[in-house]
């Protein structure tokens, strides 16, 4: 095959009168050109990378709009922030609601992919209808909720009732995260569907001949092999509602007092009142919790994968 | 009784079941409530209206929330955003599929770092400021593209390492210079990954409202999810639950539409690009 390519080369290079230089790069040079890739490298080095790198630098000034100049001030806004307990609690409600949500994604996924497993016609038309949530807005999907579950909302007017769903400094953040799970379910239950059919049907097969029943098979044969599509699922869930803003802002706007506002609620407010600075430091502490989930989290499930 | 029974007609009885509960409740309550007038929908229930009035919600929803604009707002950064992060990304992924040296697996590392990493929104803005596309439709799209473009090269690359070289060998023989290598023979087997990405992308875009509101903010070049956000804000003053459901389901109907045109590609690319 070598050999083709370097005469497929030479053959170009004498047809086409190719500029003397050429002959001399290396071939994967002139066919492959690195100029395809700068495009793409220069737009997200600009606008993803660089604003990456200000951050480092931003949160450690007083940048604000109530003053023209940016000095350096140090650690102030870290200690604003820790001082008046804003930071410890950003983190702890972003993490459980990202556990929380990554889990309920998952879980309701991969039910739906097990009760619609089958290719027939009645599943096919199933799994649109709970990948519909997936297509409608995550603001709109908050706004439905709140209807649903205000005080005065449908829920409760169905079952009678006079629950405050969203009014509940304990238990809002678990109903607003399981809005997350409903909002993705769909997502999840494609991965889920396409890991299940990738099992061999002999695999299945065989774990029949040795007498496994349903149970025992799923977790026997199919969970492992289920292994790929959980290390996907798992890793977006978390990472991507670690992100999340539109469904808290939609349902509960952070409160009550507080207990839902995760990072992008509280930047987006801080934002707003103008202390740039401030919301630049929130914003690289969600940088670097980011990063301390998502590599240990990589790592270990990929492992987890070659073990099963 | 048999459990394979029990499963075989309990299991259609449970989908219906909870279809209904988790997605026709809140369906049934957006399109009866989008049809009601402001009184009824003060209180958001489940009953049908007493008196219909869609027409004139819609009419309402698409008059004060400018949604006509909002419409053209998004589809022009929507648009832009999609078409280069398929491009870009594309053009990336060929070199970084085809060619290996450490230099290029470390270009690789980097351009897919952004599917972990959280864009630096602050940042972001200042950073625009300083170019003066703050506010701007360029400045939205290259934020949107520096943040979908890993994903695209991510999926592509995988995609472009399966396809035989000797495609490309081929063409090459024929005289084929790599610009038309690229568009006539790599771009036209991306097919099936450009599908997915473009609705992964849309799906991202179309509803985004958090860089938005950054980026753009609610002016005149206010997207639809930034107007739907307008005029909910204002419910909390006017209780216009109905006009807020008008909104949601004008604003969906182009998603839903795209997904049931290319529903098979979708349903196929989202699950051969995730588990390899």
């Amino acid at each position: 095959m070598a050999d083709t390519v370097v005469r497929s080369a030479r053959k170009q290079a004498s047809a086409q009168g190719a500029p003397k230089g050429v002959g001399r790069l290396p071939r994967a040079a002139v066919h492959h050109p690195w100029w395809f890739a700068l495009p793409a490298i220069v737009v997200f080095a600009g606008f993803f990378l660089v604003p990456n790198l200000l951050n480092f630098y931003y949160p450690f000034t007083d940048w604000s709009s109530y003053h023209p100049d940016i000095a350096f001030t140090g650690l102030d806004n870290f200690k604003t922030i820790a001082d008046d307990g804003t930071l410890v609690r950003a983190i702890r409600t972003t993490l459980l609601y990202a556990l929380l949500a990554a889990v309920f994604q998952n879980g309701f996924g991969l039910g739906l992919a097990l009760l619609l497993e089958g290719d027939s016609r009645f599943n096919r038309f199933f799994r649109a209808v709970f990948f519909l949530p997936v297509l409608i807005s995550a603001l709109a999907t908050g706004y439905v909720f709140q209807a649903l579950l205000d005080q005065d909302g449908a829920v409760n007017s169905v079952l009678g009732t006079d629950v405050p769903w969203l009014g509940s400094t304990t238990w809002t953040l678990v109903v607003v995260t399981l809005i997350h799970g409903w909002k993705w379910m769909g997502l999840s239950m494609l991965i889920y569907l396409a890991g299940l059919k990738g099992i061999p049907d002999d695999m299945l097969e065989a774990a029949r001949m040795d007498g496994a029943g349903p149970w025992r098979t799923f977790w026997s044969v199919r969970w492992p092999m289920l292994a790929p599509a959980l290390t996907f699922n798992v890793t977006t869930a978390l990472i991507g509602s670690m992100n999340t803003f539109d469904i808290v802002q939609a349902t509960t706007g952070g409160g009550p007092a507080a207990s839902t506002e995760v990072f992008n609620i509280y930047m987006f407010r801080i934002f707003g009142q103008g202390l740039y600075a401030q919301a630049s430091a929130m914003s690289l502490v969600l940088f670097l919790v980011v990063v301390a989930v998502a590599i240990p989290l990589v790592i270990g499930l990929r492992r987890r994968e070659q073990l099963l | 009784m048999n459990p394979s029974v029990v499963w075989r007609y309990g299991r259609p009885a449970l989908v219906l079941l909870i279809a209904g509960l988790a997605v026709g409740v809140p369906l049934w309550l957006v399109l009866v409530t989008s049809a009601k007038p402001q009184a009824e929908a003060i209180k958001p229930n489940l009953d049908l209206p007493a008196h219909w009035q869609p027409g004139s919600n819609y009419e309402d929803a698409v008059g004060q929330g400018e949604m006509l604009r909002g419409l053209l707002n998004s589809l022009l950064v929507v648009v832009p955003s999609v078409l280069l992060v398929l491009i870009l990304g594309a053009g990336a992924a060929w070199v970084f599929a085809r060619r290996k040296s450490k230099l290029v697996s470390a270009a690789y590392a980097l351009c897919i770092s952004g599917l972990l990493l959280p864009p630096a929104v602050i940042t972001i803005v200042m950073e625009l400021r300083q170019l003066g596309l703050a506010g701007t439709r360029p400045g939205m799209i290259a934020v949107y593209t520096g943040m979908y473009l890993s994903t695209s090269i991510f999926f592509m690359t995988g995609f472009i390492r399966a396809i035989p070289m000797e495609l490309e060998e081929a063409a090459r023989i024929d005289g084929a210079r790599p610009f038309r290598i690229f568009a006539r023979i790599v771009l036209p087997l991306l097919r099936p990954v450009i599908a997915t990405a473009t609705i992964m992308v849309m799906l991202y875009a179309w509803s985004d409202i958090f860089y938005a509101f950054f980026v753009l903010g609610g002016g005149d070049r206010a997207t639809l999810p930034l107007g739907l956000y307008k005029v909910a804000s204002a419910q909390l003053y006017l209780n216009n639950w109905h006009l807020v459901f008008a909104y949601v389901v004008v604003m969906s109907l182009p998603m839903v539409a795209v997904f049931l045109v290319g529903q098979r590609k979708i349903v196929s690319g989202i699950t051969s690009g995730a588990v390899k």
